[in-house]
């Protein structure tokens, strides 16, 4: 079963110190939520977890299955079996979308030695489960994607290259009611003992389609509160003012 | 779907080639010692011009033509609106050098020096896999030109310029510096004086070749130059495609290569011609490429400019019938410490002609891409369109690119755009790449691909390979890319 530990975790951008020191643990077959108001740092520990470099590490770790990832490439992360879902996903002209996914499955999977034939046809059906259309699969990374496309694709690619800790960085938003209750389900069905889930989110509405076992709040670079979801359920009633640092 | 899978798989293999390769410069920036049995020895002079016709025996017409250009050379100045030209070292430039007596159709007869370059380069195994025909030239001359028998048979020609001057001095004469006189510009007039090897292909009325015909240029010497003269006719109604690949050895010293390349597209013809390019950087590449594309007709130039120090190049079309189209592709790639001011020029002198010009570039460190282009719409060329598109990416902070669009529009019916746009390999895309698994070199690699998709798929895979790898190259020695 993995385990992600998060242990004091500080992080910085340009000098300006966001994360504060974050302990939290997710595990295989857990449903994490963080929620937290605008500028508490959410988006921050979903890139300072993957190691975008522009976000400095200045204290604290992050462990996987017992590997220290803290110094380590976003594509160590990856290999190690990390996986964030990007709230604002860029896009990659001229790379077709099969070829990205092919060349990324392989880099994570390289023991799997599937066809090509057999990888598109995986990709096909969870395409449809997803509610993208096929002909997404020559289209570029991500260019001229509308917010909701991107969505969609995110979650495509999670259940692609079978990462085994997962952080979803905003997934919901861009994403109509029907769009969101299609992804809800594929991250339901993805979800096992063998995978654990984080959801960063600033609404309550995906909570409703999957209901986290813990709700934590980031409030100022730390987890303020930990709970379970009737804390998400309060926080859509009173907000975040009545939480203290 | 099944035709999107094999492309995927080539391309899947293409990266895994990518990564698997080791491609080092010495790959082609070796240089063997094979001295050559007659040079004119260094500088420029009547009697060095005179020297080179006596010794290739030519016409009189030719010889006379000759020192004509050299007087064109003496009176025009080293252009100044481009790049800096001061490292060309006119006067102790070696102007001629015959590596043999051989011009051979047999590899065996090839110099084992000089053949054993040419297998390191791998040009007989690519004439055996995908051509119609292959011309060789080493230094100054040709040294070895085959064609299939079945085009032969066809009436086709195919071999250097000089022994098509022997071969065929009527045809030869007749499109001889029609479309590119010596009076053109100083480079062009260097080529009209000291001009040696190219290749000469003419294609008879209704002839279509399906399979592609090649010269490779290779440049051996030291402080040398190659000025080869290339002239492809594609007949009434014919159909062509011609390549060209250069490669040099690295020296201290700076080489020159000023080639003239013609084409003469005619009626209802269809010609295509590709080259790339990978001086080393101490050539400085200064060619005069112009078509001449008639009623009807179709010319496609494919390029990429990959090495040398500094470039020139401004491949031409004259649309000069109704409904004459042309399109221009071109990658140019600045690698450290090296100048390209490439472009096209599109000339349109008939109605109903049209231009699609697609220009992209990569600046690596401090290399400096430029496209320089003219459109012309003369009066008359009636419901006539063009479109040009540039794209430049920029690798490092340093890089840069510029863009110099010339347009004269006389014809009021006439339709034309441009659209540009500068990109860098941002730290988001890659980090986004890497965060699925792709290592740094492989993201930025993917990256560049994906920006040289669209004409990437227009040249043949071999090319695109080789392009890869060396754009790879290029990238690799930096390390960190970003």
């Amino acid at each position: 079963m993995p385990e992600l530990k998060i242990k004091d975790l500080r992080a910085s951008v340009e000098d300006k110190e966001i994360l504060k020191g974050v302990n939290l643990t997710v595990r295989g077959g857990e449903m994490h939520a963080l929620m937290g108001p605008n500028g508490a740092g959410k988006s921050t520990l979903g890139n300072v977890l993957i190691g975008h470099p522009n976000y400095k590490i200045t204290g604290g770790s992050i462990v996987l299955d017992g590997i220290d990832l803290t110094n380590k490439t976003p594509e160590e992360r990856a290999r190690a079996g990390l996986f964030l879902a990007f709230q604002s996903p860029v896009a990659v002209v001229g790379v077709k979308l099969s070829t990205f996914l092919r060349t990324a499955y392989r880099q994570t999977h390289p023991e799997d030695k599937v066809s090509l034939t057999e990888f598109y046809d995986r990709m096909k059906v969870h395409m449809k489960k997803v509610g993208l259309d096929e002909s997404f699969m020559s289209r570029s990374v991500n260019d001229g994607f509308s917010g909701g496309e991107r969505k969609r694709f995110e979650i495509l690619q999670m259940v692609m290259l079978r990462p085994k800790i997962i952080v979803l960085d905003e997934i919901d938003s861009g994403l109509d009611v029907d769009a969101l209750k299609l992804v809800a389900d594929e991250i339901r069905d993805y979800h096992s003992d063998d995978v654990g889930f984080l959801i960063i989110t600033h609404y309550q509405r995906i909570l409703k389609n999957i209901e986290p076992q813990f709700v934590h709040v980031l409030k100022d670079g730390r987890i303020a509160v930990d709970g379970d979801n009737n804390l998400s359920l309060r926080i859509e009633e009173e907000g975040y003012d009545w939480i203290k640092n | 779907m099944e035709v999107e899978y094999s492309k995927d798989a080539e391309m899947e293999k293409l990266l895994e080639d990518l990564k698997n390769s080791n491609v080092k410069k010495e790959d082609w920036e070796f240089h063997d010692n094979y001295k050559p049995v007659y040079s004119t020895g260094i500088g420029l002079n009547r009697k060095v011009v005179e020297e080179i016709s006596e010794i290739k025996k030519e016409p009189d017409w030719m010889r006379r033509f000759r020192l004509k250009a050299l007087e064109i050379f003496d009176s025009k100045p080293v252009p100044t609106w481009g790049p800096d030209l001061s490292g060309i070292d006119w006067e102790n430039t070696n102007y001629y050098n015959r590596p043999d007596e051989v011009n051979s159709t047999k590899w065996e007869d090839v110099p084992d020096e000089i053949k054993d370059t040419f297998n390191k380069l791998g040009v007989p195994e690519m004439e055996q896999k995908y051509l119609a025909g292959s011309v060789a030239q080493y230094d100054s001359e040709g040294v070895y030109h085959s064609l299939k028998k079945v085009w032969e048979d066809k009436g086709v020609v195919f071999m250097d310029l000089d022994s098509a001057l022997r071969e065929h001095p009527d045809l030869v004469k007749d499109y001889f510096c029609k479309a590119v006189p010596a009076t053109d510009n100083k480079f062009a007039a260097l080529n009209g004086a000291v001009w040696s090897g190219g290749s000469f292909l003419y294609v008879p009325k209704g002839v279509q070749i399906d399979m592609p015909l090649q010269t490779y240029f290779r440049m051996n010497g030291e402080a040398t130059g190659q000025f080869e003269h290339t002239i492809v006719v594609a007949d009434e109604g014919s159909k062509v495609h011609y390549i060209e690949g250069c490669t040099a050895p690295r020296y201290d010293r700076n080489s020159l290569h000023s080639a003239i390349v013609e084409i003469y597209a005619k009626k209802n013809a269809h010609a295509r011609y590709t080259s790339v390019q990978n001086w080393s950087k101490s050539v400085y590449n200064m060619p005069t490429k112009r078509a001449w594309v008639d009623e009807n007709a179709k010319m496609e130039w494919v390029g990429g400019s990959l090495g040398s120090k500094v470039t020139m190049l401004y491949p031409s079309s004259y649309l000069r019938g109704p409904y004459a189209t042309t399109h221009n592709l071109n990658v140019s790639l600045a690698g450290p410490g090296t100048v390209k001011d490439t472009g096209a020029k599109a000339l349109h002198l008939a109605p109903h002609t049209s231009s699609r010009i697609i220009a992209k570039s990569i600046s690596i460190e401090d290399g400096k891409a430029i496209y320089r282009g003219l459109l012309r719409m003369n009066k008359g060329a009636e419901h006539s369109k063009s479109h040009v598109q540039c794209d430049a990416l920029l690798i490092n902070d340093n890089s840069t690119s510029f863009t110099y669009p010339h347009d004269e529009i006389y014809e009021p019916t006439a339709t034309f755009g441009h659209e540009a746009t500068v990109g860098r390999i941002g730290t988001d895309e890659l980090t986004y790449l890497r965060s699925r698994g792709l290592s740094e070199d492989e993201a930025s690699s993917m990256i560049v691909l994906g920006f040289l998709d669209d004409v990437m798929k227009e040249i043949p895979m071999e090319f695109a390979v080789e392009m890869n790898r060396l754009i790879k190259l290029e990238m690799g020695k930096l390390g960190a890319v970003g």
